[in-house]
This record gives C-alpha cells, structure tokens and sequence, in this order.
C-alpha cells in the first residue's frame, strides 16, 4: 500500500498548527484571566488608597496613600451590620427549607415503584415551562399575608424544579434499586429508609444542594425588594443596592455623617464603597474552589446528559 | 439479593410486609399506593408549595381579563376581556419595549451563549494540571458574585468622572464616555457582564461532557493524523454537541426572564430609552403604580412571546441535529 499518511509534512504540519494553537489559546485564556481578575484586584487596591488618587486615576497596580478608613466605617455602620444579620438569617432558613423540599421530592419522583409518579413528575414539571409571572406572584404573597415577614424571604422561591430534577437524577443513578428491597425485608419504614439509608448514601448531592442554596439566597435581592417594605427588615444585597447603585451613602447618613462638606462626604463615599464591593464578595470567593470541588462531584453536570 | 442480607426485623415498623418484596405486577393500585403511603407524606410539603406558590398564581393569570380589586380576588373581579392587551398594543411604549426587549435577550444570547464553549475547548488542550484548575477556578469565580454587587461595581467603575475605565480611557487621548447614562451603551455593557459574568459556570458543564469523551477517539484520530484543529472540529465538538443543544435550550427558556434583575439594577433616567424591557416596565407599572390587571396582561403577553420564541428554537435544534445526525 502506498502510505495514505505520509509520515514527514503531517507531522511537521501539526506540530507548527499545534503551536499555533497553543499560542491562540494561551492569549485567549491569558486574556479572559485578565479580564476577570483586574477588575476584582482593582477594586481592592482603590478600597485601600486615597480616594483622591484613584478618582484622578492615578492608582492601577498599588495602594497609594494606603488607608484603611474605607473598612473602618463600613464596619462600624449598623446598616450593614443589620444587613448581614438579616441576610444570615433568611439564607440559613431559605437553605434549610428549601433542601428539606428539593431533597423529599425528588427522591420520592425518583421511586419507579410509586403509584402516580407520572402524574407528580408531571405537576412538577409544569412549573418549569409555565408561570404566573410577578403580579400574581405578589398577589399571592400578598393574601397569604407573608409581606414584610421573615417567611417571604423564605417561601416564595423555595422550591426551583430544575434542583427537583438533579435530585432525582441523582437518587435514580446512585441509589441501587435493591437497597430498599433489603431495607424492607429488615423492616425499615419507607421514613427510616429515607433518613437513615439514602441521605448518609447522598452526601455529595446534599453538599451540592445546600451550596447552590446558600449563594442563591446570600445573592437574591428581588424578593427582598417587592415583598419587603421595612428597612430595618432589609437583607445586605439590599442594603448594598441602595448604598452602590442608588448611591445612597450620604443619605444613609452614618457612614459619612462626621464629614464637614458635602464634597468630603462624595469623596471618602466612593471609597466605602470600594471596601464594601469587597467586603460583599470575599466570602464567596474564598468558598469557590470548594463549590467548584463539590459540584464537579455532585453529579450537576451529569443531570444535564438525563 | 441474598448477599444484602439480613438483619432481624426492626420492630417499630408495623406497616413493613416483609412477605412482598416485589409488588409492582402482584397487589392492587390501593394497595400498592398504601403500602408507600410515607412516601406521599414526604412529596406533600413539595406538592403543597407547588400549588400554592406556582398553581395559585397560575390561576391568578386570569387577573389579566379582569379589572383586579383586591376585595373580589382573583376568580370575582368583573370582566375586562381583551382592555388590558388593546391598551398595551395601542401604547406608545409598545414597539419600543418590544424592540428592547427582543434585541437585549437575543443579542445577550448571541454574544454570550458561544463564549464558554471557546474557553472550554481551550481550557481542555491544557494538560491536566495545577495550571489548568487554577485558571479553570479563576474564570469561574465570578459565578458566586450577586448582581447586584457586579452592577455595583459597574457604576464605579465606568464612573465618567472617577471609573478606572474613563481614566484610561482619558490616559488613551480618549473621550470619557458616559456608559451607565447613555441609550446606546446600556446593551453592550449589559452583555459584557453577562460574558464576565456567566461564562465560567457553563464553561465547567461543558468541561465536564468533554472529560467524559473516549480518549481512545482522540488517539485514533491523531494516528490517522488528525491535526489539532481537526481533532477540535470532529472529535470534541460532535461529543459536547448534545450538552450544547441542551444548554442552549435552557438559554432560549429563559431568554426572557434571566436578564431582568439585571436590568433593572442598570437602569437610570438617562438610558431608560434602551434599558426599559417589559419586564421592568411590568414592575413599574403593577407594583409601582399598582395597575395589577394591565401588568398582568403585558407579563402573559411576555410569557406568549418567550414560549414562541421557545418552540421556534427548539425546531431549528432539532433540526439541526437531524442534520448531523445524519
């Protein structure tokens, strides 16, 4: 046979190709590393210089004119204290409620032994491609009498139907049939089934749950802001809203109250702000790489192929 | 079976009938359903939520061909018929909203959508590696910051006066450019966010179907001498090609829903011209100015839009994946 693949151009052809897209490739993601990173590295230099030198843009790389009175008074402000506070308490609740919700359902949808399961999975899945939109939704909210309490930050959203389904791809892939015959015939109620032998089994679904759900409810601001009309209720995203978007740092009044002019207070405002962008995202930051671990493990990916 | 044996009965749990392990052709359905009744009893809490946070309001969308009064509910409000759509399609906003509405979500969709498959089919050339999950953690961690603190950044960072992105820009000979004040930048600023925003998490769902492609396809390829370029187009790519389908699916789901805190966040008086959507108009409208039935009506009319727009999408994927298939 003639050699269909000539040993000596292809060879030589792809390794100059391959280096070519070793070099594309290492722009692209050098670049997007850069583009993602700057920014972030950027606000914490400004948190911690001079406001006056980062607004004339003087200030890339490093601090100049390091300061930390950005920090100081976000920190000794019981606006956002109370935020924080807030927004621990709804998150936790919300995690918790909606974990219990996510993980019942679709282990009993992933039951293929359940008598009406299409009819359940159906209703479920219902949900996903029809909705009632906002003004029904509030309307609702609004008549169970749930405005401006702790459990509209909690039940409104509980319950996303695209986590039902993961859970249940989850428990149908990982969960052996069999286990529950065994489990049966030693006497174990379906309850003690449940408890005992499939949630200690889905420890990385369980971990994975309860990540998405934190961040999702640490990051929600929408609800806060038509179910909530009480300031003092307001979780931190809301707080942060008001004080980085709407600029209100003035009329906050505490954090900059102490400054004489009008001007004073504009300038050192810009520099909370930069503290507070920080202070907001580090938490979620530092967990990253393990949420990244976990859902890697948690089979998120894998849902999608079901 | 037999080697998952057996430990003695537990004997808290009355209900077990040890005597049939296999009931799905044997007992009858009310039996069968009252041998499981716990598991019922752990679906309620869900099924309860759905009906009241997901059903009622469904059932709320009649509020649309009704004038809505708080005092008759949802099933009692007199009448409107079709008011509320007329008044909408007749509006001086209606061709405007639509127009920023569909151009915002398809443009963000266009732009944003391919952008992780890139860095995916990138990342992955990377050998496995420190490197490779450091820049892998890195483009994804953006992820986990909320909207509003990414438009929080926006606005001081695209600052006219003070942003680092005017400074440069002046540091360049440029203009300083008012990006959150002007019509015609609230949508690229908009779908670069969205890019810096989003792309990382996709990009892991799509290193995760590329990771479960059969190494055996690359090596065979690469003894045919497939180039690297080669090996991209008809190794990798066909593998993700079902993921792709997927996630886009879900985008186009979501075209007109996702994108709407966002917009909201970056509204300002001065680039309302461009950045007011219907669904930020609803919420002006319903909960602001409280016209509950009108805002209903111009959310189902969304609703309509996005499920066309749905069915429309799926089509082409279907089709185009017929075309591959074949």
């Amino acid at each position: 046979m003639p050699s269909a693949r000539p040993a000596g151009p292809p060879t030589r052809g792809r390794s100059a190709g391959e280096r070519a897209y070793t070099a594309v490739a290492a722009l692209v993601l050098g670049g997007a590393v850069v583009a993602i990173l700057y920014p972030l590295w950027f606000i914490v230099v400004a948190s911690l210089s001079n406001p006056d030198a980062v607004n004339a843009g003087e200030v890339w790389l490093l601090p100049s004119g390091f300061t930390t009175d950005g920090y100081a008074r976000l920190l000794s402000d019981a606006t956002v204290w109370r935020g924080i506070g807030n927004s621990a308490l709804y998150t936790s609740l919300a995690t918790v409620v909606s974990c219990a919700l996510v993980l019942t359902s679709g282990y009993v949808l992933a039951r293929r032994d359940l008598p009406w399961r299409r009819l359940l999975t159906v209703l479920f899945m219902t949900t996903m491609f029809f909705d009632g939109g906002l003004i029904p939704r509030y309307l609702v909210v609004k008549d169970l009498g749930l405005l401006d309490s702790v459990w509209a930050m909690v039940l409104p959203n509980a319950l996303a139907v695209w986590n039902v389904m993961i859970a249940r791809t989850y428990f149908r892939s990982a969960i052996p049939h069999e286990l529950r015959e065994a489990s049966q015939l030693d006497g174990a109620s379906e309850f003690r089934h449940f408890f005992s032998i499939v949630l200690p089994l889905s420890k990385p679904l369980v971990g994975v749950m309860v990540l998405i759900h934190l961040v999702w409810n640490w990051n929600a601001f929408f609800d806060a802001l038509i179910f909530l009309g009480d300031d003092t209720k307001y979780p931190l995203q809301l707080v942060l809203r008001n004080i980085l978007i709407r600029s209100e740092v003035a009329a906050q009044g505490n954090l900059t109250s102490d400054l004489a002019s009008y001007a004073e207070a504009q300038r050192v405002g810009e520099l909370v702000k930069y503290a507070m962008v920080v202070v907001s995202t580090l938490p979620l930051l530092i967990v990253s790489p393990f949420a990244q671990r976990y859902l890697n493990r948690g089979g998120v990916s894998g849902a999608l192929k079901a | 079976m037999t080697t998952l044996t057996l430990r003695r009965p537990k004997p808290e749990a009355p209900d077990a009938r040890p005597r049939h392990p296999q009931p799905t052709p044997g007992p009858s359905l009310a039996k069968r359903m009252a041998l499981r009744w716990q598991l019922y009893v752990l679906i309620a809490p869900a099924l309860l939520y759905i009906v009241v946070f997901k059903f009622w309001p469904m059932y709320g969308v009649q509020i649309a061909f009704r004038n809505f009064n708080p005092f008759d509910g949802f099933g009692g409000s007199p009448w409107a018929g079709l008011q509320h759509f007329q008044r909408f399609f007749g509006s001086a906003q209606f061709a405007t909203l639509l127009e920023n509405t569909i151009g915002l979500a398809v443009t963000n969709l266009v732009v944003a959508f391919p952008v992780p498959i890139i860095l995916a089919l990138m990342l992955n050339q990377l050998p496995a590696g420190r490197l490779r999950s450091v820049v892998q953690g890195i483009l994804y961690s953006p992820t986990f910051i909320s909207t509003v603190v990414v438009v929080g950044m926006l606005y001081l960072l695209l600052s006219p006066r003070t942003g680092m992105v005017n400074n440069a820009i002046d540091l360049l000979g440029g203009e300083r450019i008012l990006f959150m004040g002007s019509p015609e930048w609230f949508r690229p600023v908009f779908v670069g966010t969205t890019v810096w925003q989003e792309s990382g998490f996709q990009m892991v769902i799509y290193l995760a179907a590329l990771a479960s492609i059969d190494p055996a396809l690359h090596d065979a390829a690469r003894v045919d001498g497939a180039n690297t370029w080669q090996r991209l187009r008809h190794v990798d790519l066909p593998g993700i090609a079902p993921t792709i389908a997927v996630l886009f699916l879900l985008a186009v789901g979501n075209l007109m829903n996702v994108s709407f805190e966002k917009a909201l966040l970056m509204q300002t008086p001065l680039n309302l011209e461009s950045s007011q959507i219907i669904q930020t108009y609803v919420y002006q409208a319903g909960l602001q100015q409280a016209q509950f039935s009108y805002s209903a009506a111009i959310g189902l009319f969304n609703s309509l839009l996005n499920l066309v727009l749905l069915l429309t999408f799926a089509r082409l994927v279907s089709r185009l994946q017929g075309g591959a298939d074949q």
